[in-house]
């Protein structure tokens, strides 16, 4: 029941053969022993839990059940829930509950989805490791020793463990992709616009979007067709047609053609991951697809732009954790100016500030124009060169993150180095186009490796189908970790 | 030495739309605390402004109003301080692209007209209030007033003098009301103004260092903190120091300013577009929909009250002060009877401006809220025009509208009002009084002017004032000339 697809758990409830119940208190049973270990969940309910599962099971009952009705699916706590505590990894927050529903939350709900659990994730997403938690760092289910990428790495870790079948994340810079990268799990951040940001705390406004981290393509599929949505209130948000993101899961692959950006490929790459990720394009090749090389020349300033864009929308976006209306507040000061610097000093941690701190230095007047505005630039180049590439080809292939899973701390006094595990996801969020990172590999430490599918605007349904054929001819996506499988 | 002031104004006209500028939350006054404040007006985790079409419909019909660039596309970006009563830390304005640029407003002073130039007009959202009385030792905050959209209203340092500034101040406030996107309410802060204040040496074409009075919330407070600061540099200068550029406070207790702030430590608000919205986009479509149900403006309809209605340029002035005293204007006239319709204007308007604004002003009451409704009125003018009445008598009529006693005719009739201009009755009158007043008669005839009127007085009299007086002089006269 526990490796089932989400699928195969669908027809299951819908055959009444397990209940909701029988199957939520089976991962419960599977968080309750394991989450001491990984500390994947910061938050689990399990009586809040359950009546959600009993409410499904009359619901299938009843016969109105739909495809996720009454499957239990664990939320990043970036997601505000009504009555569940919405940390957002941070003290800030840490007492802090949602009197409302984020539209994903909703959307979930309607569906009849069961919510598991928040998952822990780096501080307000801002980490590649999920070290920067106030709630202590999440361990890969692989090796607990090394991290499980971030910022959605509570996510892509109770995937991973089997602690959850599926979950929610959100990707500002890779927040998705890389955590399901060194996690082995497959994971999609759609086209900015298509999942509602309303109710998904903020980190940077213009990059953040809401996305699915499941053990297959065909799973990520079925959670899309809930997460994406309409909703006037982000004014963001992309009204279009409905789409069924299952519908040419098994078209062939034929004619696909393959961008393979020379930038993505240079130096910086281990070997092992270079190495798994062309033996995976060779598969692709077998599948009937064929490549080309594409150049996507400002990528590499892609980095440094992200590093001036996220954190001044940050710096903002934080402004309103200031101990006046909710949230943390320092117990002593002396003025109003005392009690913010030190709500502010004890309530974030040390990436956070120093992000605010960023931000804060490139917003100031006569910075802005040298700082913000060229880096709104690049990132228009950016866009320009994926329009390029998409002109020769459908979907490019690179790896998600450059090396599999780093150790514990391996890599927190250096913020630049941590800051290039996301050089190969962040030019996707920049420009706003989907991206997906599925598995294609395991290094000689047994770590998994990850490769990145980006596809054009709106692509999605065709990026889910080239993942999904390279799933049934491979195997990569069913290796269990050592947690999964004990 | 002979100085010049120069004075600029940024205004901040609270627009009258139903809900927030951002939310759904409404924006009615008065409110007990924090309750008109919803999930995004106290900036809870996770929630995203959506922008009230009403908030900018009506900062476009303030552009074609004052003759204005109205933007197509312009940019809502974030301004970064904190302070409590700023929930999201940062307030929602425009600041590079604003939906206005441009436009222009005529103000007359001393009966001269002059153009204020307006530099631009934006859209942004209001904070909430920090409440300092009443919480010993702590400040309370009242977020209803959060997003609450304003339109700010900035002009070029045009003015010249604290009265100028007042009559701009009157000007845009009746324009404002006028063309209903604020409803003006100065005590409630629906429209308050900035005035940035120098002064420089007569001939000088160098602006001097300013100095901004901030929140003046009455045409009065505006006036006597201008006059204040303007003496106050001046006196500065003059003493040998010079001006630091700064924002002050006016204190109408004292009728002094006092320093709030200097440059120096002035906020680095770190402006950015709002990446939670969308750069506003007007199209041509919706501004010729909005010109389309644009009111005709005071400018046009003082013009044509004049040309079309032979109306004086003061009693013009008067009666488009404000849209309903212009509204009401129309209704009465249009109900008046009479084939002239000048003269119709012109009775219609003294009644307006004379009678009915006294009435008004010693109950204290608003045009809206008068007792005598436009057709009331039209019926008492329609009887001044055909004679029925006497203006004398008028005056007891309006009287009886006032009271709420009925129409015109009805009251004319309940209190037998109608003046006498049967010829036959005004003659049996006349016999009469000549007939008791022998001495009276004797002394006219014997010269004496004084005596034919204290006649005509008796005979008014017996009329009880209603007899057509020109009738009674008439006939008096043409029976004593015989006699």
């Amino acid at each position: 029941m526990i490796d089932s697809s989400l699928r195969a758990l669908s027809d299951k409830l819908a055959a009444r053969e397990i209940s909701s119940v029988e199957l939520t208190r089976a991962y419960l049973a599977r968080i309750d022993a394991h989450n001491a270990a990984v500390n994947a969940y910061i938050t689990v309910d399990p009586e809040a839990s359950l009546a959600q599962a009993e409410a499904a099971d009359k619901r299938i009952a009843k016969g109105e059940a739909q495809p996720l009705t009454g499957i239990p699916i664990a939320h990043k706590d970036i997601w505000c829930a009504r009555d569940w505590r919405t940390t957002c990894g941070s003290r800030m927050l840490e007492n802090f509950r949602a009197p409302y529903d984020a539209h994903v939350i909703q959307r979930f709900n309607d569906s009849g989805a069961v919510n598991l659990g928040k998952t822990n994730m780096d501080e307000f997403a801002m980490g590649s490791s999920n070290e920067t938690s106030w709630f202590g760092p999440v361990r890969n289910p692989w090796d607990q020793q090394r991290v499980p990428g971030g910022s959605s790495g509570g996510s892509a870790a109770a995937v991973a463990a089997a602690m959850a079948p599926a979950a929610t994340g959100t990707d500002t810079g890779g927040s998705i992709r890389q955590p399901a990268s060194l996690c082995g799990i497959s994971g999609l951040k759609p086209t900015y616009g298509l999942v509602s940001r309303y109710g998904m705390i903020a980190f940077a406004s213009s990059l953040d979007q809401g996305g699915p981290l499941a053990r297959s393509a065909e799973d990520l599929a079925l959670l899309l067709d809930v997460m994406v949505g309409f909703d006037p209130r982000d004014s963001t948000s992309l009204e279009r047609p409905e789409e069924d993101y299952s519908r040419m899961l098994d078209a062939p692959l034929s004619g696909l053609r393959i961008g393979l950006p020379r930038e993505y490929f240079s130096e910086g790459i281990s070997d092992e991951v270079r190495a798994a990720v062309e033996t995976a394009i060779g598969e692709y090749r077998k599948l009937g697809a064929t490549t080309v090389e594409v150049g996507l020349p400002a990528s590499e300033l892609s980095v440094p732009a992200y590093y001036v864009i996220a954190p001044a929308e940050a710096s903002s976006n934080l402004s309103r954790y200031d101990g006046v209306r909710y949230g943390f507040r320092a117990e002593e000061y002396t003025d109003l100016l005392d009690m913010y610097c030190k709500t502010r000093a004890q309530g974030f941690g040390a990436e956070v500030k120093r992000r605010i701190l960023i931000g804060t230095y490139v917003l100031s007047h006569g910075y802005y124009d040298a700082y913000y505005l060229k880096a709104q630039k690049i990132r228009r180049l950016i866009a320009r060169d994926f329009a390029q590439a998409f002109e020769q080809c459908d979907v490019i292939m690179s790896p998600t993150s450059p090396s599999t899973a780093f150790g514990i701390g391996d890599r927190t006094t250096d913020p630049v180095q941590m800051y290039l595990s996301d050089i190969f996801t962040i030019a996707a969020n920049l420009a706003g186009l989907p991206g997906m990172s599925i598995p294609c590999g395991i290094d000689s430490a047994g770590l998994p490796i990850g490769l990145q599918l980006i596809g054009n605007y709106f692509s999605e349904a065709r990026m889910l189908n080239a993942a999904h054929l390279f799933q049934t001819n491979t195997d990569w996506h069913t290796r269990k970790s050592p947690v999964a499988a004990s | 030495m002979d100085w010049e002031i120069v004075i600029g104004l940024e205004t901040h006209a609270q627009l009258s739309t139903r809900s927030k500028i951002f939310s759904g939350a409404s924006t009615d006054f008065g409110s007990t605390p924090n309750t008109q404040a919803c999930a995004v007006d106290i900036a809870l985790p996770g929630v995203l402004p959506v922008l009230n079409v009403d908030a900018v419909d009506k900062a476009v019909r303030f552009g074609i109003a004052v003759g204005a660039t109205v933007n197509r596309r312009s940019v809502f970006a974030r301004k970064n301080y904190f302070y409590p009563d700023l929930p999201k830390g940062y307030q929602i304005s425009q600041f590079e692209i604003p939906v206005v640029e441009g436009g222009q407003l005529v103000i007359q002073t001393g009966g001269v007209e002059k153009t204020v130039h307006l530099t631009r007009a934006h859209l942004e959202e209001d904070a909430g209030k920090s409440l300092h009385e009443d919480y010993q030792g702590m400040t309370g905050i009242d977020l209803n007033r959060a997003g609450t959209p304003l339109l700010e209203i900035v002009t070029e340092p045009d003015m010249r003098s604290a009265e100028e500034a007042v009559e701009y101040a009157k000007t845009l406030h009746a324009l404002v009301r006028w063309i209903d996107i604020c409803d003006g309410n100065m005590q409630e802060g629906s429209f308050r103004c900035d005035a940035n204040v120098s002064v420089r040496k007569k001939g000088s074409d160098q602006l001097g260092t300013r100095r901004e009075i901030k929140n003046l919330n009455s045409f009065r407070f505006l006036q006597q903190a201008i006059e204040y600061e303007a003496q106050w540099q001046i006196e500065q200068i003059e003493d040998g120091g010079r001006i630091v550029q700064a924002t002050v406070l006016f204190d109408p207790d004292s009728g002094q300013t006092r320093l709030m702030r200097t440059k120096e430590d002035a906020h680095d608000y770190r402006y950015f577009p709002d990446p939670d919205l969308l750069p506003l986009e007007i199209d041509d479509a919706w501004l010729e929909r909005t010109r389309q149900n644009m009111p005709e403006l005071p400018v046009a309809r003082r013009q044509r009250y004049q040309t079309e209605l032979g109306l004086s340029d003061q009693d013009a002035v008067l009666l488009v002060s404000d849209r309903d005293t212009a509204d009401y204007f129309e209704a009465t006239l249009s109900k008046v009877e009479g084939n002239d319709r000048r003269a119709a204007a012109k009775l219609t308007a003294n009644w307006i401006n004379g009678e009915l604004a006294a009435a008004l002003n010693r109950a204290e009451l608003e045009l809206q809220a008068s007792p005598v409704s436009a057709a009331a009125l039209a019926g008492l003018v329609s009887r001044v025009i055909d004679k029925t009445l006497s203006s004398k008598l008028a005056k007891d009529v309006f009287e009886g509208l006032w009271k709420g006693e009925g129409s015109a005719d009805e009251i004319i009739d309940k209190r037998g009002l109608r003046q006498i201009s049967d010829s036959g009755a005004i003659e049996k009158l006349v016999d009469d009084v000549i007939a008791a007043n022998e001495q009276q008669v004797a002394d006219y005839l014997g010269g004496k002017q004084k005596a034919f009127n204290a006649l005509v007085g008796q005979v008014m009299k017996a009329s009880k004032g209603k007899a057509n007086p020109a009738q009674v002089n008439q006939i008096l006269k043409q029976k004593l000339d015989k006699s």
